[in-house]
């Protein structure tokens, strides 16, 4: 049996696989499916100071082989999460990796300051959400932006930080290096790509938002090649994700330079995804005599 | 909450209207759990999202589940494509359905369209206790008014062209019941400004007032936030709910219109 275990920026993870944030709420629903002690951790829903309603619907439109969401980062607020979301993740025995989000740079300080002092394993800072007018992608989208979150939460910082990059932008190797620079223990991309839908009765966007972030299979190759980008950019770990639906696109994303994926959109699909993905990757380690799935990183032979 | 996925075998297709499908599909363990007013989310080839399609009666002993589905899309024309004998992947049951403890009082059902197969189970416990008042675009597209006899509801008719029972809305029936006998509560599916126009009449008279609501659905179970509608809580503030968890069914008094 192939050693699934992954050490990520000091985080002890049982295996590689974790639920995406924004599409597995705090493990509470899926944990009525599977144990999701089964997963090496778990992102949760991005969380805020305060509470934040999010957007009006529809927040939801389906696409060729993926969806948009604009859901904007509907959350209870700090205090509830750590009240609420973090004592259950707690007692499943998985790691915990809190999302966090802000207004202004102010924001992302104080809120990774108080998550310091509670059980999170991890802080996955969210510079990269394009459904808000605020607190997201304008942070993300310049290396001067990124850089200054990054070095905001990292002089608070007691927990790991992983800084969660936007695929909306030119270069996005370079905001990469910018936030390893300014201190960033790891990265994980891509968050959604920014897409529209209209309908063609009414001649509105199906979104009331307008717009949305586009995710599922339809990104996978992107998020192939911006991983395999990225992970030859920095030498800090990276964490997959995009368009990760069945096992076969989880090897492919270690092979580009991902030392963990997270699992997103495809769970809305099917909600054992993460679990197939897992046994997937263990019987592909093990018919090729793989012992550890470290191994497989970075393992891209590039022509 | 238990939530279920089964490879469901089709007993039974039956096309019932131009654009509705009448499917039952063996699924004993769903079936066990289901409750008046459910949905489930049912995968169609091809496509990434599951559609939300809520369940239309439920048989315990023998296990199956039926729905009562009308083409919207391209989701659900390839549902309408499904034979018996082939499966369909379902996961279940969902949501906070109409919560119906003792079936006992008089309970008026207010149906449009195909918001009308989520009150049929509920119907059933009222039995003769009930009044179904279901309304229609046309006389061809009527559905399940048998269904509903058969369940032991008075069965009140309503087309927008007249071309069977009244000519105009359910909520000129409704206003009729209304006047002509006591009524403890209503339970009222679709379209949207028929549920303003039922919750409205219901709040004047002060008779509870349950109402199934759709949205814009992914992941069905509460985890994505992203079939939101807007609700008021008991200290008058205004949040969005998820359709797919808090609801579909909420009290007509909590939503904001």
């Amino acid at each position: 049996m192939a050693d699934l275990r992954v050490n990520l920026c000091g985080v002890p993870l049982k295996n590689p696989v974790i639920g995406a944030s924004g599409t597995f709420g705090y493990g509470r629903e899926y944990n009525e499916f599977f144990p999701v002690s089964r997963l090496g951790g778990v992102s949760c829903k991005g969380t805020t100071l305060e509470e934040r309603l999010g957007n009006p619907p529809p927040r939801i439109a389906e696409t060729p082989a993926g969806m948009l969401n604009s859901v904007g980062l509907q959350n209870p607020g700090v205090k509830r999460f750590i009240s609420e979301a973090i004592p259950f993740l707690k007692k499943q025995g998985t790691a915990i990796i809190a999302n966090v989000a802000g207004s202004s740079v102010d924001d992302y300080r104080r809120i990774v300051e108080i998550l310091s002092d509670t059980d999170v394993d991890m802080i996955e800072v969210n510079i990269s959400c394009p459904n808000v007018k605020e607190g997201g992608v304008q942070f993300g989208a310049t290396c001067a932006g990124a850089e200054e979150v990054t070095k905001a939460v990292r002089a608070v910082s007691k927990k790991p930080l992983m800084i969660k990059l936007t695929p909306n932008v030119t270069d996005i190797a370079e905001i990469a290096a910018a936030v390893e620079a300014a201190g960033a223990d790891c990265v994980s991309l891509i968050n959604t790509l920014l897409g529209m839908r209209i309908d063609i009765r009414t001649r509105r966007p199906i979104l009331r938002n307008n717009t949305g972030g586009l995710s599922g299979p339809a990104v996978l190759p992107v998020a192939v090649r911006m991983v395999w980008q990225v992970a030859n950019r920095v030498k800090i770990p990276v964490v997959g994700m995009g368009g990760i639906a069945k096992w076969q696109d989880a090897v492919e994303m270690l092979l580009a330079g991902a030392s963990a994926v997270q699992i997103g959109a495809a769970n809305f699909t099917d909600p054992f995804t993460p679990v197939k993905v897992l046994e997937g990757l263990e019987r592909y380690l093990d018919d090729n005599g793989i012992e550890k799935v470290g191994d497989l990183v970075g393992k891209v032979q590039p022509w | 909450m238990k939530y279920l996925q089964e490879i469901c075998p089709i007993l039974s297709k039956r096309q019932v209207t131009e654009l509705a499908f009448d499917i039952t599909v063996s699924a004993p363990q769903m079936a066990a759990l289901a409750k008046t007013g459910q949905f489930a989310q049912i995968t169609c080839d091809g496509f990434f999202l599951r559609r939300p399609i809520s369940i239309c009666d439920f048989d315990k002993e023998k296990g199956t589940l039926r729905f009562v589905f009308e083409v919207r899309g391209e989701g659900t024309e390839w549902m309408s494509t499904v034979k018996e004998g082939e499966t369909l992947d379902i996961i279940g049951p969902l949501g906070r359905g109409f919560e119906i403890v003792s079936g006992e009082g008089q309970a008026v059902f207010v149906g449009g369209g195909i918001g009308t197969p989520p009150l049929l189970s509920g119907a059933s416990m009222y039995g003769k206790n009930a009044t179904a008042i279901l309304g229609f675009r046309t006389a061809k597209a009527v559905i399940l008014t048998e269904d509903f006899a058969a369940a032991g509801a008075k069965v009140m008719l309503s087309t927008d062209d007249g071309t069977a029972g009244h000519c105009g809305l359910v909520c000129d029936l409704l206003l009729e019941r209304l006047e002509n006998g006591p009524c403890d509560v209503i339970y009222a599916c679709g379209p949207k400004p028929m549920l303003k126009a039922v919750a409205a009449i219901a709040a004047e008279r002060d008779i509870p007032c349950k109402v199934s609501l759709e949205e814009r659905m992914a992941c069905g179970v509460g985890a994505c936030v992203g079939c939101a509608v807007k609700t008021r809580t008991p200290k008058g503030e205004e949040r969005y709910a998820q359709v797919c968890k808090n609801g579909p069914v909420f009290d007509a008094k909590e939503v904001v219109w």
